[in-house]
């Protein structure tokens, strides 16, 4: 069992809030007009993240979504060149090439967040392909929701991963919502963990508001991954606080009534009390995490706005790599 | 006439053909409560029920098979892909099943259905989100291809493409939807198949398709003041497309412009300008201009984004080189 140490705990806590803040501050950003296209917030799902990146190291490396800010931050990509992402700025993870959707860093194992529901996911089971080949003892973990989970994708990725035994980790962030569309209506399913019976793995469903839950359910997932013994399915049962996209009330289709018990649940209240009790970290102490997190957030935000805008050229670099 | 909003003619010409033919239906992603996600089927659920404005999962490749096979059941099915980009995803069922069974099963196959998306650039929705790939459904043969400019083709071509019995892929653009226009109340529609000149000109043919249609008719007014005349053909459906009407405008005016938002390199404006050249040779005064996006994916930086998309100004550069070759 993967035992959860007060120095994780504490990680896992910090990372949580620093995805929190990340998205809130977003999103004010871009109701002032500050940022281009648009964003899908993260809010509520911290613990999932969280949780499984806690056991990953850069070189373990992960696919993400178009709601993929709470993986890139807890994978441990900076501020500075996410808000410059953000914000179309040169000095962007992708150069203001990719914007929010599209946030990748090779170095820190993030292959890429994905505009296409469902595209990262047989793209993880190459990547663990690519692992195994070489004989690296890395993992590959692949973050999407429910409803990607009815992309062909996600079954072609996972069959491959189980019949190769590739080290992956699938871990879908089950939050009852294919945009509009709530789950008993796009799936006939009620646990996506069931799906892994259809590929021979294990399925687990584990409760994504509760950091702990998740963070010993994907130990288990990646040390047998890591032991060569195939690729988990988890399922973690989660809820976005906020609409689809920002700007989108989630009143058409239920989702505002829905949420209110879920926000009962907040994660970082919850695992902020849990710590708490455990004497692992007080109330005074988890207002200065909030007001580190803070000021690094100004930081990266300062660093975005003082970033310079691409060049005109820049449209047409990094097409091929050669012609 | 009445004015309406781009998108609210797409709603009006399903409501009407849901209205009139109880075998038209409609799937697809969040096309229920939600009302599209660019607001295209609002209070059809309201209207029509849900089975017949049927929300799917996430499964573009399941929408458009499934299209297919209600439509060989007898059914007309008209599918929503969410964006053009995720027609990637079906391609399968467009490419090699909705667009083959006729043909392949000796004529006697039913495919009436149409596949609704919208493309384009624009709104800072970068690579995944906002290309133009018509000319990849242009290039299959069996399926038909519309890709209207105003509320009143739009209206008018969506009724012709669900009573169609041929599959037709529609094209829209999201930057168009926002866009008001006259839309007759009376019932009408519009063929395929027929373009449509937007303004009369004599020095020269702009050939544009879908959002390049707006900024060519603006390059043509600020053209105008300089003294020079162009004459705005919209073909409206790629295919089948009205030679006739583009190719009479070529030869009266000696000069052809073609302009579309998709990249220049194997666009549908090759095919365009190929057909020009060689049924209009003999009046062409001077090469054929295209204006193009450039070739790259679509960046997410606005500044970026403009830059890559043809705009007013680039047509008016196009024109003015087209007149300035001899
Ligand atoms: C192939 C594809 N189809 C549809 C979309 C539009 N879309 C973007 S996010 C989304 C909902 C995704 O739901 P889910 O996978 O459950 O993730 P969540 O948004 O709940 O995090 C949809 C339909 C898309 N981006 N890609």
């Amino acid at each position: 069992m993967t035992e959860l140490t007060k120095a994780k705990a504490l990680w896992i806590y910090e990372t949580m809030v620093r995805i929190r803040r990340f998205e809130e501050r977003s999103i004010e950003l871009f109701q002032a007009g500050e940022l281009p296209g648009f964003l899908h917030a993260y809010i509520g799902e911290e613990a999932v993240a969280a949780g499984v990146c806690a056991h990953l190291t850069p070189k373990d490396q992960i696919t993400s979504t178009h709601r993929g800010h709470g993986h890139m931050v807890a994978k441990g990509l900076r501020y500075e060149g996410m808000f410059a992402e953000l914000y179309a700025r040169r000095t962007g993870y992708c150069k203001g090439k990719g914007g929010s959707m599209h946030i990748a860093d090779q170095d820190l194992g993030v292959l890429g967040a994905n505009g296409i529901v469902g595209g990262g996911i047989p793209i993880a089971a190459g990547a663990a392909l690519g692992i195994k080949l070489k004989g690296g003892k890395h993992v590959v973990v692949s973050f999407f929701g429910d409803g990607a989970s009815n992309e062909g994708a996600f079954h072609e990725g996972i069959n491959l991963a189980s019949v190769w035994k590739l080290p992956a980790v699938f871990v879908c962030e089950n939050n009852g919502f294919a945009e509009s569309t709530p789950r008993a209506t796009h799936q006939a399913v009620r646990d996506v963990a069931d799906r892994a019976k259809a590929y021979g793995i294990p399925g687990v469903s584990v409760d994504g508001m509760d950091p702990a839950a998740v963070y010993e359910t994907a130990g288990e997932a990646i040390a047998r991954a890591r032991k060569g013994e195939g690729p988990t399915l988890i399922e973690a049962k989660t809820m976005r606080f906020l609409g689809h996209y920002v700007g989108d009330p989630g009143t058409a289709y239920g989702h505002d009534k829905e949420v209110v018990k879920w926000k009962k649940r907040d994660p970082i209240l919850a695992f902020g009390a849990f710590l708490e009790k455990k004497k692992w970290l007080a109330a005074k102490e988890r207002e200065e995490v909030r007001a580190r997190v803070n000021a690094e957030i100004e930081r990266g935000v300062e660093f975005a706005r003082g970033s310079p805008e691409p060049d005109l050229s820049d449209a047409l670099t990094d097409i091929y790599a050669s012609l | 006439m009445r004015e309406i909003l781009f998108r609210e003619a797409i709603v009006e010409a399903m409501a009407e053909e849901m209205a009139r033919d109880e075998t038209v239906f409609l799937l697809g992603e969040d096309i229920a409560e939600f009302g599209g996600s660019y607001k295209t089927t609002v209070g059809l659920l309201e209207k029509f029920g849900r089975e017949r404005v049927r929300n799917t999962p996430i499964s573009e490749q399941g929408i458009v098979g499934a299209a297919l096979g209600a439509a060989l059941m007898g059914l007309r099915p008209v599918a929503e892909l969410m964006y053009i980009d995720f027609s990637a995803v079906a391609m399968d069922q467009i490419v090699n099943q909705v667009a083959k069974v006729r043909y392949m099963f000796g004529g006697k196959a039913k495919t009436a259905l149409v596949i609704r998306t919208q493309g384009g650039a624009g709104r800072s929705s970068a690579a995944q989100h906002a290309q133009s790939l018509e000319a990849w459904f242009v290039h299959v043969p069996g399926l038909k291809v519309v890709m209207p400019s105003t509320p009143r083709d739009a209206k008018g071509l969506l009724k012709s493409a669900i009573r169609d019995d041929d599959p037709v892929f529609f094209i829209e653009h999201k930057l168009l939807y926002l866009q008001k226009g006259p839309v007759p109340e009376e019932d009408y529609t519009i063929p395929l198949g027929v373009a449509e000149v937007k303004r009369e000109g004599r020095d020269l043919t702009i050939v544009a398709t879908s959002s390049m249609v707006g900024k060519s008719l603006q390059a043509a007014a600020e053209l105008e003041k300089e003294g020079v005349s162009c004459e705005v053909v919209d073909p409206r459906t790629l295919f089948p497309l009205d030679k006739e009407t583009i190719l009479a405008s070529v030869r009266k005016t000696g000069r052809l412009l073609i302009t579309h938002e998709a990249v220049q390199r194997c666009g549908w404006g090759a095919e365009m300008a190929a057909i020009a050249a060689r049924e209009a040779f003999d009046h062409l005064d001077a090469p054929i201009v295209r204006v193009c996006a450039k070739e790259t994916p679509v960046p997410f930086a606005p500044k970026l984004e403009s830059h890559v998309i043809p705009n007013k100004d680039d047509v008016i550069a196009g024109a003015r080189a087209l007149l300035e070759t001899a």
